[in-house]
């Protein structure tokens, strides 16, 4: 009985769509996020997020293709970002803040404005398993598999000017081109996945995994392996229990991630308390 | 007929924003010298080797290199993320990220590191976790890292800052030690007399260049009230300039 209940929602087409992109994009966040984390651009991702909602909203509201429309506002933001940020007139902070409120507010507005297309413009707020079609998992795994390729063949540069941007940039790496294709990256992830997880919630899934598996490991190579493990597993069962107990796909998703960072970070927690206090015998 | 300076700075005037950092410097450096640049906060040294490396811009003047110098960069190791996941070996390897696409550390490269890391006299440290060196393994991996690069100089951004009086023997003596073996070396320190009294060369900075010689030369207390804009007594202990600080601040109930 409880074998039928688990495997009731794959007889819908809707939901096994939903829940391959939504495991390629768990993957794919988890992998991207450990550069996130590391480089101390948690912000960006949740900035470059509402960027592209920007670019969502205009593309519904002229009636263009929404992954042409958001994809190039999503790069564009991910451009002036940098560009501003790199002039150190103002911090990247504040450069994120301008440039992606901005988009934002420009997406509402056109929200208000043009209400025969807040449909659309929710879904992409918040998400939805709805809808998710064929070229949805296209696009995601297209966007899964140059990240994975770009991750492979740079990933001594993509280390190094993580690690130490400066000594990069003299021994030979082009730190901007890194930093622009790795911003680039990140907009078409959060393009292809946020129309299951939403806008507001994208940049939890390129934080939590990365920062929970973080506290697991010392070692970048494998960092690289467990956060997108997390991310894609957490996904996986989130869009389950999501049918199961009739909440948000992209709500269980978070949450679920969120309860693992809490559980790991306990662990951690009390792993350096008892290494602490048996050093204290020494 | 005299051999070209591996590096000259002619005029250089570097900027940050409206405010001038560097005024007109003049200063080269020639293969096989041990130059040391001292001068107070805010002088421009760390951006003065930041111009030499290419990572900021020379507002006016010029900074012309020998063709095809490479450079080796040890910064401050202040500005390290210690808590970084990655080993030693890693981060010395990170510096052959133009010359291959493959991922995993290959064999040869493995040996090479190993070389390396001997050679500073930490080859056990390879497989460790940065985080868990002293102080003194932690300054000599960076630099490790430096020499990976087989450099024709190497640059220091405060090699002794932070570190203890064993840690910044050891560096002085390891330093020498590559100096002796033909390296040309260009650093910055605040270090009077624990580093820049035993270097054979001082380049006194402020913005511009106050003086530039032998530290018996250079080490005066006219140079250095110019350099730190505060008087300082220059002594000699033991064959060489001792600077001490005028600036006695009266502690609360002493001399009661």
């Amino acid at each position: 009985m409880l074998a039928i209940n688990i495997f009731e929602p794959y007889g819908f087409q809707f939901f096994r769509h939903g829940l391959v992109v939504a495991t390629i994009a768990g993957a794919l966040c988890g992998l991207l996020g450990v550069f996130v984390v590391l480089r101390g651009m948690s912000y960006i991702g949740h900035g470059l997020s509402h960027a592209v909602f920007g670019g969502a909203a205009a593309s519904a509201v002229i009636g263009i293709n929404f992954f042409i429309g958001a994809g190039i506002w999503g790069i564009v933001s991910g451009v002036l970002i940098a560009r501003v940020a790199r002039r150190r007139v103002i911090g990247a902070d504040a450069a994120i803040g301008v440039v992606t409120t901005a988009s934002f507010a420009l997406g509402l507005a056109l929200m208000n404005r043009y209400g025969q297309a807040s449909k659309s413009i929710e879904a992409v707020l918040f998400g939805s398993v709805l809808g998710v079609k064929v070229a949805d998992i296209i696009a995601v795994s297209i966007v899964a598999l140059i990240a994975l390729a770009v991750i492979v063949v740079w990933y001594r540069k993509l280390l190094f000017s993580t690690f130490d941007p400066d000594v990069a940039q003299v021994s030979g790496v082009n730190v901007s081109v890194v930093e622009m294709v790795l911003l680039s990256l990140l907009s078409l992830t959060i393009l292809v996945t946020m129309r299951v997880i939403g806008t507001l919630l994208i940049s939890a899934l390129l934080v939590i995994p990365a920062a929970a598996a973080r506290m697991t490991t010392n070692s970048f190579s494998k960092l690289l392996w467990i956060s997108p493990l997390i991310g894609a597993v957490t996904c996986f069962v989130g869009m389950n229990l999501s049918y199961h107990l009739d909440t948000s796909a992209s709500a269980t998703i978070i949450l679920l991630d969120a309860l693992i960072f809490i559980v790991v970070y306990t662990i951690a927690g009390t792993r350096n308390r008892m290494k602490m206090a048996s050093l204290g015998h020494v | 007929m005299s051999t070209p300076p591996l590096i000259n700075c002619e005029h250089v005037s570097c900027t940050y924003g409206n405010a001038a950092v560097l005024d007109d410097v003049y200063m080269t450096l020639n293969r096989g010298e041990f130059v040391g640049v001292v001068g107070p906060s805010g002088s421009g040294k760390t951006t003065l080797l930041k111009a030499i490396l290419g990572t900021h811009p020379v507002a006016h003047g010029a900074i012309t290199m020998q063709p095809k110098l490479t450079l080796g960069y040890v910064p401050q190791v202040e500005t390290v993320d210690w808590y970084f996941p990655v080993t030693v070996e890693e981060v010395i390897v990170m510096t052959r990220s133009k010359s291959t696409w493959w991922p995993r550390i290959t064999l040869a490269e493995r040996t090479a590191v190993r070389e390396v890391l001997e050679r500073l006299g930490i080859g056990e440290v390879a497989h460790r976790h940065i985080r868990e060196l002293s102080g003194g393994q932690q300054q000599r991996v960076f630099l490790a890292r430096a020499m990976f690069r087989n450099p024709d100089i190497l640059i220091m951004d405060e090699p002794t800052s932070g570190v203890d009086v064993r840690t910044r023997h050891e560096v002085l003596h390891l330093l020498a030690d590559l100096h002796a073996d033909g390296l040309t070396i260009l650093l910055t320190t605040h270090d009077l007399n624990g580093l820049a009294a035993h270097l054979p060369r001082l380049v006194c900075l402020n913005k511009r260049v106050i003086a530039d010689g032998n530290p018996r030369e250079v080490l005066t207390p006219s140079v250095l009230e110019a350099t730190y804009g505060a008087p300082m007594d220059v002594l000699e202990h033991g064959g060489m300039p001792l600077v001490v600080d005028h600036g006695r601040v009266q502690m609360r109930g002493e001399g009661k």
